[in-house]
């Protein structure tokens, strides 16, 4: 590793191997940029914007997605400011208002990024009038449960069933916030119709509680859950390894 | 699958050779045939082209002009950009809905018709303007509208329909260097043969050409990293995507000077060393799809298109370049390069992630130009008469004319060409404006300028523009303009990201909540914080200028938003008193206790 490819986050030094984007090279130093659609498995997608980082500095002055960002030298970058995080705050309410989220029903609670993330930002209301969805859930599949509710269109379940499972599960597709959907391979459009497993790499992605097993609920109490034990901002870095 | 559909499915895969990037054409041209696209038909392509069905059916979903539902045998669409509301759009569309029985956007019992809104479609010059089944009709009247009535009553097919109702007229009214030209077919394409690939990008860089889309990037440096770019090939592509409502000069240029555009074409391929060009014509404008056919036809014939152009072969000199036309469907996005090559590729049109750029990796992962089809045509101007001649128009830092797609509150609107520098005041002295309180430059993304503005120019250095020139005079009210650019791009986002996809549609109910008197001082600060976060957190630049227009009108046109706020503190979005009607009518109460104010105490 050269000496030069170093940024600044924060106003600490982060070391970088050349194409490696911002949050990777965060990740690996143990810094939490927060996110939602990134998956350290998988090139990045970049449509929560939630790792928005401000550059200042020489090449600053401007936002930008820390996901999808190339690490440079010199970089100057501003992750946890007040500014930023409040952006991040008003996205991840836009998020809930979209949605239908109702936590405290929620299967995913405390296993959940989303919830985990507003936690962290301190997102004390969605504050925003909600938009109250009609999205149909499909229980049609004999071991899994879509519950479109929840959906943060991160694009992830169609990432891994490409890559991973190469079944082409899922794809997003249609327009804005009304069109904007899952849409299932199979004519009926239904998960049952379609050679989706519980065992693929997609039945695990979900960040949110979109992909749920069936006749397995609860069976890690709420308050014992991956999140309740501590924030995101101190798992996540060691996650990615 | 009927027979008929499957019929209608096997042939048009067939004539695109069961390539998955003709998706977008596939996808049209079987619903031209059936009228819409049904579930066992996306299944049939899909298994055609070999794509996951779930990709075909993502692609199907995002367009606006594809149905994956019955739409009924007629599909009228009212063109709704701020002009058409101006002209009186509304009123005629519910005259018409009121005919027909009929509520907007829901397909008539029968399944004979439905009545709907769709963005700006290009006809801003001779609205109210509609589409019926996706061909243009402009100038509707009462008569016209009760005219389409009976003809749709008495099911004529549309192909039947007067040729009146589809008379598009060019309205150019300033005529420069561009529309002025006097070069046949084939003429700057012989002279830019002539100089070569190589001295005729140093022309176009030396006539200082910028992109005519708005962004003005300098069209001779994105032909020279296109032609550097490693790749198998290379590819042109001409934006014919005219999306920002306001903007109609592309479909005049695609009209009455297509073989100037697909001549610019052919030198750009020639400059970057390109065999196929690609020209994605908005399907707004899908009834000009057969005459620009024919024009490439006769290019063909003429040796200006195909093999060994003007006669030019053998292993030195020889240059083999062809066009092809694709129809977009309804998604103003795709004015957006990336997006436009995803579509090209028959995929959704969500702008992709940059870099990479389209000059490196564009349409099919090969590097390719995306040029405005302005910039092309003048183009030719500078392969004929050379880059100093070109450079000598318009301004330092804005070379040679700027067509204006004018329209609004003025006597002339229509087509004008100018040299770069002409003020906003010239213009509107030019096209019979008078007492105008502002004009909107470069559509709702762009500028909207006050009266102490009108002396600057439009130029790169000043007021860029695609070519947008919407005129508003005093009696318009400014929050309504703003309100409408708000629904507008509500409709246009593509949902990809978190900031465009909910920030669009929280302005536009923020801006419907003002528009109901429900409004409060909180809301204004609202807009301006969604502005702030739109404007950089978005993926593209549909979602960084979204909210352009409501903070322009914002500084500029306050208090067309403060007469309609309810109080200068906080409202809240309902109102309380409404909320307790229902239970006064059940419980046939009217007393001051079964009433609320909104401070929420009994009245």
């Amino acid at each position: 590793m050269s000496e030069n490819n170093v940024f600044l986050l924060d106003g600490e030094e982060i070391p970088f191997t050349p194409g490696q984007t911002v949050i990777e090279a965060a990740t690996a130093a143990g810094k939490y940029i927060p996110h939602l659609c990134w998956h350290p498995e998988f090139k990045p997608y970049g449509s929560c914007k939630l790792c928005t980082v401000k550059l200042i500095g020489p090449h600053g002055g401007r936002l930008g997605s820390s996901c999808t960002l190339a690490a440079q030298p010199g970089m100057e970058i501003e992750n946890r400011t007040p500014e930023i995080d409040d952006k991040r705050r008003t996205l991840l309410q836009m998020l809930f208002a979209e949605g239908n989220h109702f936590c405290p029903s929620c299967e995913k609670s405390g296993n959940c990024l989303l919830q985990a993330t507003a936690y962290e930002l301190e997102m004390l209301s969605p504050h925003f009038d909600m938009f109250y969805p009609d999205r149909p859930v499909d229980a049609s599949h004999p071991d899994v449960l879509l519950d479109f509710n929840r959906c943060i269109m991160c694009a992830l379940c169609e990432t891994a069933s490409r890559e991973v499972d190469k079944k082409n599960v899922f794809a997003m597709g249609g327009r804005g916030i009304l069109g904007r959907r899952i849409h299932i391979n199979s004519e009926s459009g239904r998960l049952a119709d379609t050679d989706f497993a519980l065992t693929d790499r997609a039945a695990s992605i979900c960040p949110v509680g979109v992909i749920l097993p069936k006749r397995k609920g609860f069976a890690v109490p709420i308050g014992a859950r991956k999140y309740d034990q501590a924030p995101v901002s101190a798992q996540v870095p060691g996650d990615a390894k | 699958m009927p027979e008929s559909l499957s019929t209608v499915v096997a042939a048009v895969l067939d004539r695109h050779r069961h390539d998955g990037t003709r998706l977008m054409q596939i996808l049209r041209e079987v619903q031209e045939e059936h009228g819409w696209l049904p579930p066992q038909a996306l299944t049939a392509i899909a298994a055609a082209v070999g794509w996951p069905r779930c990709r075909v059916e993502g692609t199907a979903d995002f367009y606006s002009f594809f149905h994956t539902r019955p739409q009924g045998q007629y599909r009228v669409l009212w063109s709704d950009n701020i002009t058409d509301r101006m002209l009186g759009n509304t009123d005629l569309m519910q005259a018409m809905c009121r005919k027909l029985w009929l509520e907007p956007g829901r397909v008539s019992e029968d399944g004979l018709v439905s009545v709907d809104t769709t963005s700006c479609t290009g006809m801003c010059d001779q609205g109210p303007a509609i589409l019926v089944n996706y061909r243009a009709v402009t100038r509707m009247t009462p008569q016209r509208v009760d005219e389409v009535v009976e003809l749709i009553r008495g099911q004529t097919p549309v192909a039947q329909w007067p040729a009146e109702f589809f008379a598009i007229a060019d309205n150019i009214r300033r005529k420069d260097i561009l529309l002025g030209h006097t070069l046949v077919p084939g003429e700057a394409l012989a002279a830019a043969l002539e100089r070569g690939p190589q001295a005729m990008l140093d022309e176009v860089k030396a006539a200082n050409l910028r992109g005519r889309g708005g962004a003005g990037f300098g069209t001779g440096l994105k032909w020279e990293a296109c032609r550097d770019a490693a790749g198998d090939a290379h590819y042109v592509v001409c934006n014919a995507d005219e999306g920002e409502p306001g903007t109609f000069k592309d479909r005049v240029l695609l009209t009455s000077y297509a073989d100037l555009v697909f001549e610019g074409m052919t030198i750009a391929g020639l400059a970057v060393g390109a065999r196929k060009g690609l020209l994605y014509l908005r399907g707004e404008y899908r009834y000009l799809l057969e005459p620009l056919e024919a024009v490439l036809a006769r290019r063909r014939q003429d040796k200006l298109l195909g093999d060994a152009i003007l006669g030019l072969g053998g292993v030195d000199g020889g240059f083999d370049f062809d066009i092809e036309i694709h129809l977009g469907a309804g998604a103003y996005v795709c004015g957006e390069e990336s997006a436009l090559i995803e579509s090209l590729e028959g995929k959704p049109g969500r702008p992709r992630i940059r870099p990479p750029f389209p000059v490196t990796s564009g349409y099919l992962g090969q590097p390719t130009t995306v040029n405005n089809v302005e910039t092309l045509a003048a183009s030719c101007l500078v392969a004929k008469h050379g880059g100093a001649w070109y450079a000598g128009f318009g301004t330092a830092k804005s070379a040679g004319t700027k067509i204006l797609s004018v329209s609004g509150d003025c006597e002339r609107p229509g087509i004008y060409e100018y040299p770069y520098g002409i003020t906003v005041a010239e213009v509107l002295a030019d096209c019979g404006a008078g007492d105008t309180q502002a004009v909107q430059v470069s559509g709702p993304s762009g500028v909207c300028l006050s009266s102490e503005e009108f002396g600057r120019r439009i130029a790169f250095e000043d007021i860029p523009t695609a070519g947008a020139f919407m005129v508003f005079d005093a009696t318009r009210d400014m929050f309504e303009v703003a309100q409408n650019f708000a629904h507008f791009f509500a409709h246009e986002s593509c949902g990809f990201c978190t900031p465009c996809r909910v920030g669009t549609t929280l302005v536009k109910n923020m801006m419907d909540k003002i528009a109901k008197n429900h409004g409060s001082p909180y809301d204004i600060d609202e807009l301006f914080k969604l502005h702030r976060l739109m404007q950089g957190a978005s993926h593209c630049g549909l979602g960084n200028s979204a909210c352009n227009p409501i903070f322009d009108t914002l500084n500029k046109f306050r208090p067309a938003y403060e007469r309609r706020l309810k109080s200068l503190d906080y409202e809240p979005a309902f109102d309380l008193d409404g909320a307790l009607s229902q239970a006064r009518q059940m419980t046939g109460r009217d007393d001051a206790g079964a009433h609320l104010t909104n401070e929420g105490t009994a009245a």
